[in-house]
């Protein structure tokens, strides 16, 4: 059952990829612009250059060809090369993902730990003030936007993964508190605690097993926004990682590496999305 | 019950003390003819950078213009702009999400493919690689037109999921099927029997797509993919924090932040009930 669900996720990754990345394709062939190649007016070419420029264009034509070709080269592991920096795409996401991935990883870490402990300590305390307390500091973070968060961390010197928490935080606090909030409203939660069982012991055994599956899934999605947020911050805070390149390569028109970007974006989302689904699929399981 | 319900934040004064505001700052922007007859482009050469004034309330900006009438000329482009995206991209969500739940079977199935592909990529992402497939080089009308356009283009996706899930459970309930045993059929059945149903939902959908929009285009402003210059908008207005060494500094200059903080603010006061209908 679970290899079938397993496989089930692994084709709907790949379909929507290649869906994406045909997606992607024709807009960057349809895009204006795209039929224009600076390099053709370059003095140094002589003709066999120009013509053979060209030709490399006119092959372009063809959507589905463009496509095809775009993953074949893929497939070997060339991405092609970023119009604006002059380098190899693979080079410049090798360079650049090792500083996003420890920005959204510490980033999510911290967001995670604020949420759950505004959203435990307001389900504990069960003090309205208190609860109408955490839900304005999330609104109020929901309500700046995140390159005004990023802007913020600069003036403040606060790290790039801080802000990153900060912009994920609320999304992320107002599912767990009102999961958590659910949970705690269950009969038979109501029932132990009427039966005085501990506070630790109700959490752990009780509505952590409810509410656990369901903030997987929020666990899921924090990742995207994470991502999506990286932008404004590494482009702001100058920090050199895929956020920032995507950011550039969108202000340089420079589409080949914006393909390949979001592409593996998708990716990086759908495997969230996916194991998120799959390892609430197995505590149900075991659950049941 | 465990956790109270916070009722402050429910009560009918803080919604209508929401409307109030946001009706207060929709009217002062549209009266910005009046109040800022100079416009927002005018340049004072010999008051650059200058602080607040008699003559220019909020200051200038770097090259001169008087900061008051960019606030409330790009207040104006913002929260006229952004309801007519969210309409856009209502209108979008009910005809592919409502369609397709109505239709049901294949159709909804391949609609729901295409609305997890857009999904599956983070907004903000989605939002500057579009952006960047069109010329950035282009007039200030052409960039307003473009980017509030592209919101509403592209920000229907997660309401269409709702309302495939709702039309759907519609073509399933006993009025639809008994009209249906009546002889209305197609097109005539899903708009006069299905759609008026989805009216609370798509309205709903509306009102929480505007916030999300006037901070998509903030951000968009910022990162410089947004509204260009010399027209003025939120995000635009924003780009200025940038320069900032301390928030003491001069901090008339985060008069356009925290206005979009309590018109934002103001939206999600109002929204509370819609949000319910929503879900």
């Amino acid at each position: 059952m679970l290899s079938r669900k397993i496989a089930r996720h692994g084709l709907a990754i790949v379909a929507t990829v290649l869906l994406g990345g045909l997606l992607s394709a024709t807009l960057v062939r349809l895009a204006p612009g795209f039929d224009s190649d600076e390099a053709q007016l370059d003095p140094h070419l002589n003709s066999a250059s120009v013509q053979a420029l060209r030709q490399t264009r006119l092959e372009q034509h063809n959507i589905f060809r463009f496509y095809f070709h775009s993953l074949q080269r893929a497939a070997h592991g060339d991405l092609g090369t970023s119009l604006s920096l002059g380098q190899p795409v693979s080079l410049l996401l090798r360079e650049r993902a090792p500083l996003t991935l420890r920005l959204v990883g510490i980033g999510l870490l911290l967001s995670w730990a604020v949420a759950m402990a505004m959203a435990l300590s307001a389900a504990w305390l069960r003090v309205s003030a208190y609860d109408a307390l955490t839900t304005a500091i999330s609104g109020a973070f929901l309500c700046l936007p995140a390159a005004v968060l990023a802007l913020l961390s600069v003036l403040w010197n606060v790290p790039g993964a801080l802000a990153i928490g900060l912009i994920v935080f609320p999304t992320v606090y107002r599912y767990a508190r009102n999961l958590l909030a659910k949970a705690y409203a269950m009969p038979h939660i109501v029932m132990a605690r009427a039966k005085g069982l501990s506070e630790l012991r109700i959490l752990f055994w009780h509505v952590v097993p409810l509410a656990g599956p369901q903030l997987l899934a929020v666990a899921g999605v924090s990742v995207s926004i994470a991502i999506g947020a990286a932008i404004p911050v590494e482009a702001l805070c100058g920090l050199a990682g895929v956020g920032q390149l995507a950011w550039q390569a969108a202000l340089a028109r420079d589409l080949p590496l914006l393909t390949n970007l979001t592409i593996l974006v998708t990716i990086v989302t759908l495997l969230a999305n996916s194991s998120a689904d799959l390892i609430g699929h197995v505590l149900r399981g075991r659950e049941a | 019950m465990r956790m109270p319900p916070i009722n402050l934040w429910r009560t009918n004064l803080w919604r209508n003390l929401a409307c109030a505001i946001l009706l207060l700052v929709v009217g002062i922007s549209l009266a910005a003819n009046w109040l800022a007859p100079a416009g927002y482009a005018r340049q004072y050469r010999e008051a650059t950078d200058a602080a607040p004034s008699r003559a220019h309330w909020l200051g200038t900006d770097e090259i001169g213009r008087d900061r008051f009438a960019r606030v409330l000329y790009g207040t104006r482009i913002s929260l006229l702009l952004a309801p007519a995206a969210a309409l856009l991209s209502t209108l979008m969500a009910a005809l592919v999400g409502g369609l397709a739940g109505y239709l049901g079977g294949a159709w909804a199935r391949a609609a729901m493919a295409v609305t997890d592909l857009f999904l599956s990529l983070p907004w903000l992402f989605l939002l500057i690689t579009v952006r960047a497939l069109m010329p950035l080089n282009v007039s200030a009308l052409v960039s307003v037109l473009v980017t509030f356009l592209m919101l509403g283009l592209l920000g229907w996706t997660s309401a269409a999921r709702v309302l495939c899930s709702t039309a759907g459970s519609l073509r399933e309930s006993d009025f639809v099927r008994q009209a249906r045993a009546s002889g209305v059929r197609g097109a005539r059945l899903f708009w006069i029997h299905v759609l008026p149903n989805l009216k609370p939902v798509l309205l709903a959908q509306f009102w929480i797509s505007i916030p999300v929009f006037i901070l998509s285009e903030a951000n968009l402003g910022i990162l410089g993919l947004g509204v260009a210059e010399p027209m003025p908008s939120w995000g635009s207005l924003l780009r200025e924090l940038e320069g900032l060494v301390s928030v003491g500094e001069e901090p008339w200059k985060f008069v356009p932040l925290i206005l979009l903080v309590v018109v934002v603010t103001s939206f999600q006061l109002v929204l509370s009930k819609q949000e319910q209908v929503a879900a």
